[in-house]
């Protein structure tokens, strides 16, 4: 029982076990993500749920962290005269980093969390077996939809977020630090490259993927009532949040490559 | 000699260490109520998804209308399950669907039937079990538990399917309501002509809705017959399953103070 050995092959073999079968998952999730018939309302309900209803969370977020970004920036410039590349540094950070793993996070705590539930408790409720028994396959009609509608909405989400935020920045760089309207927008878009806004898109739609695959994979999966259920939010968002943050690692990698 | 409905020969289930299955033979026939009756634990849960393809047997074989459909996985999975209709212990309605979407989700999404036409066909059916039409407007979560399991009852004969499980029908119902649920699915049943397979740990809607019964204990058939056989079978756990006493052959795992 207290085997050292034993316990690091036991924690192993519940790793691998536990990782293939997610890769399983996400393999016969994708399958039917672009395999006819598709869903159009069910997709859009879920697009509403995600994006439509994650704006004010999300806008409040970007918004806060435009402002303080600028703030931050403008204390470490200064020290070496440098004040003038602070709309610059506010709207690559936000663009490239901060807008997409930041919504990416946010919307992982509100939505990942929602489709555990959802899918734990259609779980243990057997409405899961029942869709089943009514010749419709659950991964078409409940995992399908939910990863298209995340993996569409978040772009847009974070594409909002990227707005908002630098605003923010535009606020207290203006408001605050005393720089003039015009030229604080004009430094913003001068030295802005397309491929900042791209890569953090790319982010945000990997991002909404993983968010959705997490939120239906421990849903799917969850057993043993609303114990089961609880335990299945609380993965969600955890491994959620976890997986973002290393996709952002290595999504950032492979731009930085190029 | 004609072939049966359903055939399930030496169907084995372990999860982990524990045997929950331990080789079933049962048939029903065509247009036969079988009900298999056992207590708790007994592996009569497992059978039913063994058979809806939703757990995978270890061994032995399953048959629909002479054909084996053990391992069958998607479309041809879906082929067969046309044929099946289930009643699910806890109603299973979905809850973000109105009762009506409930009743028609087999004729919407499985047979790509009209909503216009399968919400006529959901009224109709609502009505078969008793249900006012205007309760289709309602969600499950409005309803009681003895309307929930009409609404149920309704949902799996909406297909008119040729063969329909029950589990544990009666369970959570009082007994009135139960007795209506009892004679809901005799007549259902009989007007569709199908094959029935129930598991029920209840002696009196076993009574009423079985022609054949069969016992399960410790994942295996220890016993079956006719419906008027139960009585005056010779068989002590049959006996005690059926008068409810405590003393007997079967034990169940509690600790005695």
């Amino acid at each position: 029982m207290y085997n050292p050995l034993a316990l690091v092959g036991r924690a192993t073999l519940s790793f691998f076990a536990s990782a293939g079968r997610l890769a399983i998952f996400a393999g016969n999730g994708v399958q039917h993500v672009v395999r006819p018939p598709f869903y159009p309302s069910l997709i859009g309900r879920q697009m509403i749920a995600i994006g439509y209803f994650s704006l004010p969370v999300v806008g409040l977020t970007a918004l806060f962290t435009g402002m303080v970004l600028a703030l931050q920036i403008y204390i470490g410039s200064s020290r070496f005269n440098a004040e003038s590349a602070v709309a610059t540094i506010v709207v690559i950070g936000i663009t490239r980093e901060l807008g997409p793993v930041l919504t990416g996070l946010m919307v992982a705590g509100r939505v990942s969390a929602a489709m555990a539930a959802e899918l734990g408790t259609m779980r243990v409720t057997e409405q899961i077996d029942a869709l089943t028994t009514l010749s419709t396959n659950p991964f078409k009609y409940l995992v399908a939809p939910r990863l298209i509608a995340a993996t569409l909405t978040l772009p847009v989400l974070v594409l909002i977020a990227d707005i908002i935020g630098v605003m923010g920045g535009y606020l207290v760089g203006t408001a605050k630090l005393g720089f003039n309207y015009g030229s604080y927008l004009k430094s913003t878009v001068d030295f802005l490259e397309p491929m900042d806004v791209i890569s953090g898109l790319v982010k945000a739609a990997a991002f909404g993927f993983l968010l959705a695959l997490m939120g239906c994979y421990n849903g799917y999966y969850s057993k043993g009532g609303a114990q089961g259920v609880g335990a299945a939010t609380t993965n969600a968002v955890v491994s959620a949040s976890v997986l973002i943050l290393a996709a952002n690692y290595l999504i950032t990698e492979m731009f930085f490559a190029s | 000699m004609t072939v049966p409905k359903l055939k399930l020969q030496g169907v084995a289930k372990h999860f982990g260490h524990k045997v929950v299955l331990d080789g079933i033979d049962l048939t029903v026939g065509r247009g036969e109520s079988l009900v298999v009756i056992g207590g708790s634990g007994t592996g009569k849960s497992v059978m039913l998804k063994c058979v809806l393809g939703l757990i995978r047997p270890d061994s032995g074989t399953i048959e629909v209308d002479g054909e084996n459909v053990v391992g069958r996985r998607g479309s041809a999975r879906d082929a067969y399950l046309a044929k099946f209709g289930m009643l699910f212990q806890g109603g299973a309605l979905f809850d973000s669907l109105k009762v009506w979407q409930n009743v028609a989700f087999g004729l919407i999404q499985g047979r790509g039937m009209k909503r216009a036409e399968a919400k006529e066909i959901a009224i109709e059916k609502l009505g078969r079990v008793g249900l006012k039409a205007d309760v289709g407007e309602l969600f499950p979560a409005e309803l009681s538990g003895g309307m929930q399991k009409r609404v149920a009852l309704a949902r799996a004969i909406a297909t008119e399917p040729e063969i329909i499980f029950f589990d544990e029908p009666t369970t959570g119902l009082d007994p009135i309501m139960a007795d209506v649920i009892n004679d809901l699915i005799v007549e259902c049943v009989r007007d569709l002509g199908a094959s029935t397979l129930t598991i029920t740990h209840d002696m009196a809607s076993a009574r009423k809705i079985a022609d054949k019964v069969a016992m399960i204990y410790k994942g295996r058939i220890i016993w079956s017959g006719t419906r008027d056989e139960v009585d005056a079978a010779d068989n002590p756990y049959v006996d005690q399953f059926i008068h409810g006493r405590a003393e007997g052959p079967i034990t169940m795992d509690v600790l005695k103070p």
